[in-house]
């Protein structure tokens, strides 16, 4: 693994330049953030296509909602926390009710943000995008996957969620693996157990999976990086052949991936699962390795709960 | 040489798209018949006179876009699309119906109906990305968008005014239907817009203020508007929430009520209509 750090929303930031370069109806919008989302890049480049909005993320939305009728397809870039939490009903109404196709950039996902605390913290928006119609919710691992999944947003009709983090993280991804919105990617082989994680996550997953296979254990790892439209397919197939799950994510457990997963066994597949991620908690100021500890979301924690899972199975 | 409104023949249109969002909301049962019967100066002057639209391609490139910000008065916008032959006057029963494609708020779809609305305060936004786009394609569609003067407490109203004036967006034309009423009751006892003229202005809006029941008076407006450069224009016509019809005029409980079918038969004498 090549573990140079770097944040998500750089990945997103190059996509987005090069899109411009090649699509016209690229446009991009920032509420007052642009530099920090990384749609700066693209304002730098294609000035005349950037529209600063100013500190109005509810304007925002609804102005790319009016260049995405116009046959545009616009970026609208912020902080997590505030394009799902203060324009909710405005994504809601303007934008996935009438389906268009206006991708809506949200960094600075997860407790990882660090210092500056609960209030720019997302930890509860990839469950307030994930319950409307029409919207796709993709959660990429690392700065190449960002890459990839904000050049097929762009060619995926309708609205998508990007979810992008603010810290550097491992790129874990090489550049010649497929990416397909919707299409889980199985990284690791394994019939003990199977870790489902998305964004950061994956790569605490990953080693995890190192660890529990020094004691004879052999995890799955899964790259869940599409949270809607779900991959049933991966996660029931996983249930089947592990018989027990772990999910880790960067965010609330209640309605985030461990929500999702948890619907689909609940319908399909039922097996023990053990959540990783936020529980039902704000999060708090500090550096993101310290918070990783105090949220119990690190590699020893998935290797605990992977246990917990796997000592669940006699049970069922 | 610019064309002349026909105002006689525009009265005349107004009397009977009242005549038709009366019917409908009684069919109906439910709807809002106050803040539909005030804009409908509004939809003839701009509809039957300015606009730029067809009826056969209602997505045509060429068209001008309108935009009903203050989606709950949707029945006057869908008895001006029947009466334009966007869809045939037969589907107005069908309103708020299980099936149908006139919603009980505007849903994108229906011929003619360029967006969801219902939440309110939401429409200007959209209005300057619909501006902005077509400056980048050197398009030169003017932008319509209607707005209630409750509807003026929503925040992003406030936010959009800044980004349309901010961006010099010369042609959104806004008009904010003044009559004056919201469901809690008077505007101007639930949360004052006075001076409004004056903020509007202050954000930066050329600001036109009309008698909004005055077929001459609106069609100069969107005259006027027009001409402005540089600048929105924002139309402030005043109206009378249920116009009309004397006893829903200025009778706040018609806000979100559909005539009875006694009220709609006195209604319907009242505006010389036989049935």
């Amino acid at each position: 693994m090549n573990i140079n750090l770097k944040p998500t929303r750089d990945g997103f930031g190059e996509a987005l330049v090069e899109l411009g370069e090649k699509r016209q109806d690229i446009v991009a919008l920032s509420a007052d953030l642009t530099d920090s989302t990384r749609a700066g890049w693209f304002k730098k480049r294609f000035p005349e296509r950037f529209f600063a909005m100013g500190v109005s993320e509810q304007d925002m939305i609804c102005t790319a909602a009016g260049l995405a009728l116009s046959g545009k397809t616009p970026f609208a870039c912020t902080f997590g926390v505030f394009a799902a939490g203060r324009a909710w009903d405005q994504i809601r109404v303007s934008v996935a009710y009438m389906d268009l196709n206006v991708k809506i950039v949200g960094t600075h996902g997860g407790i990882s943000v660090g210092p500056d605390g609960p209030t720019h913290q997302a930890v509860e928006e990839i469950t307030l995008m994930r319950v409307l119609p029409n919207m796709t919710v993709i959660v990429p691992c690392d700065a190449l996957e960002a890459k990839k999944a904000t050049i097929a947003s762009a060619s995926c009709k309708g609205p998508v969620y990007l979810r992008l983090g603010r810290s550097g993280v491992p790129t874990i991804t090489k550049p010649g693996d497929k990416f397909e919105i919707g299409k889980a990617d199985t990284l690791r082989q394994g019939n003990d157990v199977a870790i489902i994680a998305c964004g950061y996550e994956v790569y605490e997953a990953l080693l995890a999976c190192d660890a529990l296979k020094k004691e004879g254990i052999a995890a799955r790892v899964i790259n869940l990086h599409t949270l809607k439209p779900v991959d049933r397919c991966a996660i029931v197939k996983a249930a089947k052949d592990t018989g027990a799950i772990v999910t880790a994510e960067e965010h609330s457990i209640i309605g985030g991936l461990g929500g999702t997963v948890s619907e689909v066994l609940a319908q399909e597949f039922p097996v023990p699962i053990e959540f990783i991620g936020v529980k039902d908690r704000f999060g708090e100021s500090g550096s993101p390795e310290k918070l990783f500890k105090i949220f119990e979301l690190t590699a020893e924690d998935i290797v605990k709960a992977a246990k917990r899972a796997i000592a669940r199975k006699k049970m069922f | 040489m610019t064309k002349r409104p026909d105002v006689k023949k525009l009265e005349k249109i107004a009397r009977e798209i009242r005549v038709e969002i009366l019917k409908m909301l009684t069919c109906a049962g439910s709807g809002h018949t106050g803040g539909s019967l005030s804009m409908v100066e509004i939809l003839v002057g701009l509809y039957f006179y300015k606009f730029r639209c067809d009826p056969e391609r209602p997505l045509c490139e060429t068209r001008d876009i309108f935009i009903l910000s203050k989606g709950h008065a949707c029945p006057a916008l869908y008895a001006t699309l029947a009466h334009m032959n966007f869809f045939k006057k037969e589907e107005l029963c069908t309103l708020r119906k299980a099936g149908t494609r006139l919603q009980g708020h505007p849903q994108r779809g229906l011929p003619g109906i360029e967006i969801s609305s219902g939440s309110l305060g939401q429409g200007l936004s959209i209005a300057n990305g619909y501006a902005l786009a077509a400056r980048l394609d050197k398009d030169k569609k003017h932008i319509y968008c209607v707005m209630g003067d409750g509807e003026l407490d929503e925040g992003q109203i406030w936010e959009a005014m800044l980004t349309s004036a901010h961006y010099k967006l010369d042609n959104v034309c806004g008009i904010v239907d003044y009559n004056k009423f919201q469901i809690d009751g008077r505007t101007e006892d639930i949360k004052g817009l006075e001076p409004l003229k004056e903020k509007w202005q202050a954000f930066g809006w050329e600001v036109l203020e009309i008698d909004g029941h005055n077929l001459k008076e609106v069609t100069d407006a969107y005259d006027k508007a027009e001409t402005i450069k540089g600048k929105p224009t924002v139309i402030l016509a005043h109206t009378v929430k249920g116009k009309g019809v004397s006893f829903f005029e200025n009778q706040n409980k018609y806000h979100g009520v559909a005539p009875s079918k006694e009220e709609l038969g006195k209604a319907l004498k009242e505006l010389g209509a036989n049935d």
